[in-house]
């Protein structure tokens, strides 16, 4: 029964056990077909069933990050989705975006999103950063059977850490790899197909001490760039007025920017862009 | 060979009944009020990490009162019911009646079949819209419910506290005359000789439902804030500048809050 509860409707003794404070072993107790990955495959390669996210980018300034994604979901060489979201709040003092399987991403990070909260909630204290970043790793090791059939899931991890001594210092990258590896990146990271790109103008572009506003124009850049040279990474569109998710954590917690904050910088990078559009 | 003493059913229910409210009403006192703003938790409590008060989802709320342990017991299975339920359906379908209903059942049967009743009372609460539309109920040790309008006066002498909340509580009023009102009531039993007591900021567990912030909804006030707000009128003309800040502040929160959800 989804609600876990018996018949009399009392709680089961799994919801009174002491201790356990996190969300997914208690589903994995309670109602494990509500897990992700443990449906078993059949073999082969089943990249090709469901639409794929693509590029997400983040970089750190001084008092914060910012975590920005394109809007294309696509599915071999069709476009799936134009405004799909890709970047999420995972707690009040982080976010993740994700690059991958769509389907399967969402979930993972739907379940992540109940997990910090759950723990927060039991233990009245919220993980540390590197707790947080940890328990997605794991999560990430949980897929790796359908990861090496195609539907591999990588998500870019940011947030504040409160517990930094210098405060300008906070903003924190972590990136991870299929298997569940996970490493902190300095200053700025990409994930997805138009990654490569978006590191390339990032690694021009990022300086150490850029203030938010800086962060995000740098961010739209690479962005731009990843979208130029990457078919399956989404421009912003004018047209529709679809323009990348961009969110800043800092020490007031979870930002998103606004369609006409975003769409303000975007005017300024294509206006740039249109005066020196490269070869 | 032992005797078996017969008991009658009533005798045996009575005297759990009486030996639960012996333990609850040794504990101090916890409130839950309806305001303006949202929904106001003051429990006496010194201690910083044993909470009373505490978020159970975007809109609901717990306090407790008796024994620790056991009202742990229950805040846990609450949360993990309200995770898995908004989890497996959606986060608008966790709602205080669904939770209160699995409270009552626990207890329910741990009063009929266990020989030591949960010697403690809950009070579960989900802000509303407005004021009108929050929902506070009182759970007890046998696992009865009610669903009080407007506050909640749980342990110690809450009878007293309630008789107070009566005569002063107002939907209407602002966090700070909210706050105030709960504290009055509380300090208003075991001073000596009957007199009232004082009770510093250090000695409150203090949380709010906010109705106006998206989300989660539930916030601890506590250090500087609740000092604050606790400050008395010595100051009034700061007091009512302040209160009015608040309240363009919340109109703020509304606005936003409306538009993020449209």
């Amino acid at each position: 029964m989804a609600t876990g509860l018996g018949a009399s409707g009392r709680f089961s003794n799994l919801f009174t056990a002491p201790g356990g404070s996190s969300f997914t072993e208690f589903l994995n107790l309670t109602a494990p077909e509500l897990l992700p990955g443990r449906r078993p495959l059949p073999p082969g390669d089943h990249g090709a069933i469901a639409p794929h996210g693509t590029t997400i980018v983040a970089a750190t300034y001084t008092g914060g990050v910012v975590m920005g994604g394109d809007r294309r979901a696509t599915q071999g060489n069709m476009i799936a989705q134009r405004d799909i979201e890709k970047v999420f709040p995972t707690d009040a003092y982080s976010v993740a975006g994700i690059a991958g399987t769509a389907g399967i991403a969402i979930e993972m990070i739907r379940l992540y999103q109940v997990e910090l909260e759950h723990y927060e909630k039991i233990e009245g204290t919220p993980l540390t950063l590197d707790a947080k970043a940890n328990r997605l790793s794991i999560m990430i090791r949980g897929n790796l059977g359908a990861a090496l059939q195609g539907l591999a899931v990588v998500p870019l991890f940011a947030g504040y850490d409160l517990d930094a001594i210098d405060p300008a210092k906070a903003g924190r990258i972590f990136g991870f790899d299929v298997t569940g590896g996970c490493w902190e990146d300095r200053g700025y990271s990409s994930v997805g197909s138009g990654s490569v790109f978006a590191k390339s103008a990032l690694k021009k572009l990022w300086k150490p001490g850029l203030d938010e506003t800086g962060a995000v124009r740098v961010l739209v850049e690479s962005l731009y760039d990843a979208a130029d040279d990457d078919s399956a990474t989404g421009g912003p569109d004018l047209i529709r007025k679809l323009y990348p998710i961009l969110t800043v954590v800092d020490a007031e917690g979870v930002r998103r920017l606004t369609d006409d904050e975003v769409g303000a910088v975007v005017a300024e990078v294509i206006a740039d862009r249109t005066a020196n559009p490269g070869v | 060979m032992a005797m078996q003493f017969y008991a009658s059913p009533e005798q045996l229910m009575r005297d759990r009944s009486e030996f639960a409210r012996k333990g609850i009403a040794r504990g101090r006192s916890v409130v839950v009020l309806s305001y303006a703003g949202g929904v106001l938790f003051v429990a006496e409590n010194t201690s910083n990490a044993l909470h009373k008060v505490s978020e159970i989802y975007d809109r609901i709320g717990f306090a407790a009162v008796g024994k620790y342990n056991e009202f742990e017991a229950l805040r846990q299975g609450g949360v993990r019911y309200a995770d898995l339920r908004g989890y497996s359906y959606d986060r608008r379908d966790v709602t205080a009646r669904g939770l209160v209903n699995a409270f009552a059942q626990q207890l329910g049967a741990i009063f009929g079949e266990q020989s030591k009743p949960f010697e403690v009372e809950v009070c579960v609460a989900q802000v509303g819209a407005e004021a009108a539309a929050d929902e506070l109920y009182r759970l007890t040790y046998d696992g009865s419910v009610s669903d009080e309008p407007g506050f909640v006066a749980m342990g110690g002498q809450s009878e007293a506290i309630a008789s107070t909340l009566r005569e002063r509580h107002d939907t209407e009023l602002d966090l700070r005359a909210t706050l105030k009102i709960a504290v009055d009531a509380l300090a208003s039993i075991g001073g000596e000789n009957g007199n009232p007591r004082t009770i510093s900021a250090a000695q409150l567990e203090v949380a709010v439902l906010d109705r106006t912030r998206p989300g989660r909804a539930f916030r601890r006030l506590i250090g500087a804030a609740l000092e604050g707000l606790l400050a008395s009128e010595t100051t009034s003309g700061d007091a009512e500048s302040e209160a009015s800040s608040e309240a363009a502040e919340s109109a703020g929160d509304t606005d936003s809050a409306e538009s993020s959800d449209s």
